[in-house]
């Protein structure tokens, strides 16, 4: 399917659809959003990039077989849960930093968005394991 | 790998040697302490929260079995080496070995019954190793996984004995539950117990009718059954029988079933054994029929029953261990185990032909050696029971009888006579190889020599941890004059009858097995070949490949199971309302009946994903107005993806041909299930609604969601921190299915 507008009007959506779902992973711990809903929306945006432009492309613009994405989440994930476990604590407890940016401002930052960043490669991983294989078949 | 490598690696096999040196000498000076001290109790935390504790009980019976455990265990290392020389996994099978070797010094060292269950188990599972070690071989493998499966089974009923025995008595150390014997053996559930553990004990000691195991275990390379399947792993049922005596022993059912089962199979194992005339098999059955002894002794209750029993084990250790040997090294010399291939090689292999002299004569039990020892105590126990004393003696008079038959049997048609010219090339084996079999034979000398000795040291520590008796326990060379003496003449006469009465028997016997209607190893073939059929039959039935079926099974399931609970036990009635609702709801409703009648009526593939996706976001929405954006975010996403991945897979898909329309009983039934389904789930939702919910794990998330885990959107911070095992459950989930997917993709193309 090559349409000219449909082209055009990808390059700039993915971009955004990207920004967009980094932006709901990030966030997910406060407000709606999380590493699963943030995958999905990468898994969309490369969707829809693989339809206008075909998957060669896509392969080019990710560099790496998206099977080991699946990997590292998984090792991400582990090796967040293993702090907790090397903290003394259960296995997966969340351990938790906070720094004190400016003045008053804090910011913690803990195990759980490793975790979540695990839970969001694994997932946009295997969405475009699926898509891809699914495309070239 | 060239010579000089092979070279090496024999020295590195042979250096191994050593753990058993080591520990058997360890042993060997622990004797001394724990007879004056009492046992030793080390013991370390193992699973603290489930209360099991790798506690160990080294008391004289574990010292007796550690002793020949790493007796047999160093000869057998040293053997191997020659044995295998040049096979290409000598390293597997000398890790298997030590590590079999070590789980079984676990299993008589352990007192918590966990940790005795798990070494039982490793027992299991590197004899199942060790027996299919020659793994290219179809018959190997048969009896490896026989072997597995008849004493993996016993393993699992000891665990459920194991498991009642602690529910019971709320102790798990062996050690401790003596004190509640009395009132064990008058528990309802003494019965159940008991037929538990002796199942365990049975399967792993080959006892009829589970016996059919051990002769197949002979697939085995020679050294493992030396080790395996006479000296060590088979004696762990007599092990456990012994263990268990003081706590399940002595009651009339205990006594009946293993004197009346240890007859038997010591009986009928010396009978087979008269019929084979495969070296390795003859000494199989003969082990059999030790087994089947020692049980029947083990049923007894009076002191010499039980000496009887603990002598006789290590008698028949020291003997069978040796002869094993023996029957490996004419194997390895000559290229063949057939009695009628064999004959006059005690010229050619003089080492080999002494050693295997001194084992049948011992286990012939002449005076001087050590068979004669345990032949009169054994006579002397029978005739001290209470309880069938003649079954006692007769059985072991008749099974000491074939037991002499066969030794005589295998010095002359082995060793004697003229050398046959085809052996007339064979030499003797290397110095490792019978430097076992005849320390094995001298020791069986040595100690049929100086009974008292062995008494004092080994066997009666091994008798008083299992058995509190005022009597004294004593072996003795000569008694005098008396019943076992005369018993002892008997069982000569009787033996040199059944000699000279070999071959027609072995004739008969041939014949007659044959024709037997059933034998346990038929039933066992034929329980297998039954599971086969029956799981043959569930695929025919259930997996036919048909994606319709799959998911008609599936549904048809959901709705009887989940119905059939809700209508009988649970008595919630749905509640029906009909809810004011302003007018963008009614119409959101509206959109999805559109769709939902869209995607029943329309017959292109197409436009029914894509309604579907309709319901989808309709239902997002639906969360959405209700406050859930969490769950409607993802539920979108989750719509758009199906629509996008579903698209691709029908785009791709060649262009579907017509076919016939499907028949109207089909489809009745299809929309049978599909209402019941739906009316399954929209009653069960309405139920679920009428119910106050528990409002306590909500008030738990509110308070701790930002104080504990930094997190105001409580749904992600139980996704990613409360409840974080769970996603990790489903993340390794998501990825399998990715991949199998993947797999199952490119399968396709491939084709």
């Amino acid at each position: 399917m090559q349409s000219l507008i449909l082209r055009s009007s990808t390059r700039l959506l993915v971009s955004l659809i990207l920004v967009f779902s980094i932006y709901l992973l990030i966030r997910g711990h406060q407000s709606p959003g999380g590493g699963f809903s943030g995958a999905l929306v990468a898994g969309t945006a490369f969707a829809l990039y693989a339809i206008a432009e075909g998957t060669a492309s896509v392969r080019r613009a990710l560099r790496f077989d998206p099977r080991n994405l699946i990997v590292i989440g998984m090792l991400l994930a582990l090796v967040s849960g293993l702090t907790g476990s090397i903290a003394g604590q259960p296995f997966l407890t969340g351990v938790w930093w906070t720094f004190t940016i400016g003045h008053d401002y804090e910011i913690a930052l803990g195990t759980p968005l490793f975790f979540d960043i695990g839970v969001y490669l694994i997932v946009l991983g295997t969405i475009l394991t699926l898509i891809l294989a699914l495309e070239e078949s | 790998m060239n010579e000089t490598d092979n070279h090496r690696s024999d020295w590195i096999a042979r250096s191994t040697a050593l753990l058993p040196l080591l520990i058997f000498t360890g042993a060997a000076t622990l004797v001394m302490p724990v007879m004056s001290n009492g046992p030793m109790r080390p013991s370390l935390p193992w699973v603290p929260g489930l209360d099991i504790f790798l506690s160990f009980n080294i008391d004289g019976l574990s010292l007796l079995f550690i002793l020949i455990i790493s007796a047999v265990g160093f000869f057998v290392t040293l053997y191997s080496v020659n044995y295998l020389h040049g096979h290409h996994q000598t390293g597997r099978f000398f890790l298997f070995l030590h590590a079999f070797m070590l789980s079984m010094l676990g299993l008589v060292c352990a007192d918590n019954m966990m940790a005795l269950f798990v070494f039982w188990e490793l027992t299991t599972i590197f004899s199942y190793l060790l027996i299919g070690f020659e793994h290219e071989a179809a018959a190997s493998r048969h009896s490896a996984r026989q072997a597995l499966l008849v004493t993996g089974a016993g393993g699992l009923a000891l665990l459920a004995g194991f498991l009642l025995l602690q529910i019971i008595t709320g102790t798990a150390d062996i050690s401790g539950l003596a004190v509640h014997a009395d009132a064990l053996r008058s528990h309802p559930l003494y019965s159940a117990i008991f037929v538990l553990i002796i199942l365990g004990a049975f399967t792993k000691s080959a006892q009829f009718p589970f016996h059919f195991w051990l002769p197949n275990a002979m697939a085995a390379p020679t050294p493992i059954s030396a080790f395996l399947h006479s000296a060590t792993m088979v004696k762990g049922g007599i092990y456990l029988l012994a263990r268990f005596h003081p706590i399940l022993g002595g009651t009339a059912t205990w006594t009946a079933t293993l004197m009346i089962t240890g007859a038997i199979t010591a009986v009928g194992g010396a009978i087979l054994a008269m019929g084979q005339s495969d070296l390795k098999k003859i000494l199989a059955y003969t082990t059999i029929t030790a087994l089947g002894i020692m049980t029947m002794f083990l049923g007894g209750r009076a002191t010499p029953s039980l000496t009887a029993a603990m002598t006789f084990l290590l008698v028949h250790s020291l003997y069978k261990s040796g002869l094993f040997l023996m029957a490996g090294i004419v194997d390895h010399q000559t290229g063949t185990r057939q009695l009628e291939n064999l004959g006059g090689l005690c010229t050619r292999m003089p080492f080999t032909a002494c050693s295997a002299v001194a084992a049948c004569l011992s286990m012939a039990g002449f005076p001087l050696f050590f068979g004669f020892i345990g032949k009169e105590i054994m006579y002397k126990g029978a005739l001290a029971e209470t309880m069938c004393p003649h079954l006692a003696v007769s059985a072991a008079v008749l099974a000491n009888a074939l037991m002499t038959a066969v030794g005589g049997i295998l010095i002359v048609r082995v060793f004697w006579g003229r050398p046959r010219p085809e052996l007339s090339a064979v030499k003797e084996a290397s110095g490792f190889m019978w430097v076992g079999p005849v320390v094995l034979g001298g020791i069986g000398i040595v100690f049929g020599i100086i009974p008292e000795w062995v008494g004092k040291w080994l066997v009666e520590p091994a008798v008083r941890a299992f058995h509190q008796s005022p009597y004294k326990i004593k072996l003795e060379l000569y008694h005098g004059i008396n019943m076992p003496l005369l018993l002892s003449v008997l069982t000569f006469i009787l033996g040199g009858c059944f000699y000279l009465a070999h071959r027609p028997l072995f004739r008969l016997l041939r014949g007659t097995v044959e024709r037997l209607p059933i034998t346990s190893g038929r039933a066992y073939d034929g329980c297998i070949a039954g599971v086969a059929w029956l799981g043959h039959l569930q695929a025919r039935l259930l997996q036919n490949g048909s994606l319709h079926r799959y998911l008609f099974i599936v549904m048809a399931t959901f709705v009887v199971v989940t119905g059939y609970t809700w209508f009988t036990r649970i008595d919630i009635p749905p509640a029906l309302s009909l809810p004011m609702l302003p007018i963008r709801e009614w119409l959101l409703i509206a959109l999805i009946t559109a769709a939902v009648i869209t995607v029943l009526l329309t017959r292109v593939l197409l436009l029914a994903i894509c309604a579907l996706g309709v319901i989808g976001a309709g239902l997002a929405i639906v969360f959405l107005s209700y406050g859930a954006p969490d769950v409607a975010l993802t539920q979108l996403l989750v719509e758009t993806l199906t629509v996008v991945i579903v698209s691709i897979i029908l785009l791709k898909l060649p262009a579907l041909k017509r076919t016939a329309p499907p028949k109207h009983l089909k489809r009745l039934m299809d929309g049978i299930l599909a209402g019941a389904a739906g009316i399954l789930v929209t009653s069960l939702l309405l139920a679920v609604l009428a119910i106050e919910p528990d409002l306590s794990l909500t008030a738990f998330f509110e308070q701790n969601s930002y104080l504990a885990a930094h997190g105001k959107n409580i749904v992600n911070v139980i996704l990613v921190d409360f409840r974080s095992l769970d996603t990790m459950g489903e993340i390794i989930v998501v990825a399998a299915a990715g991949l199998a997917g993947f797999a199952l993709i490119h399968q396709k193309r491939g084709q």
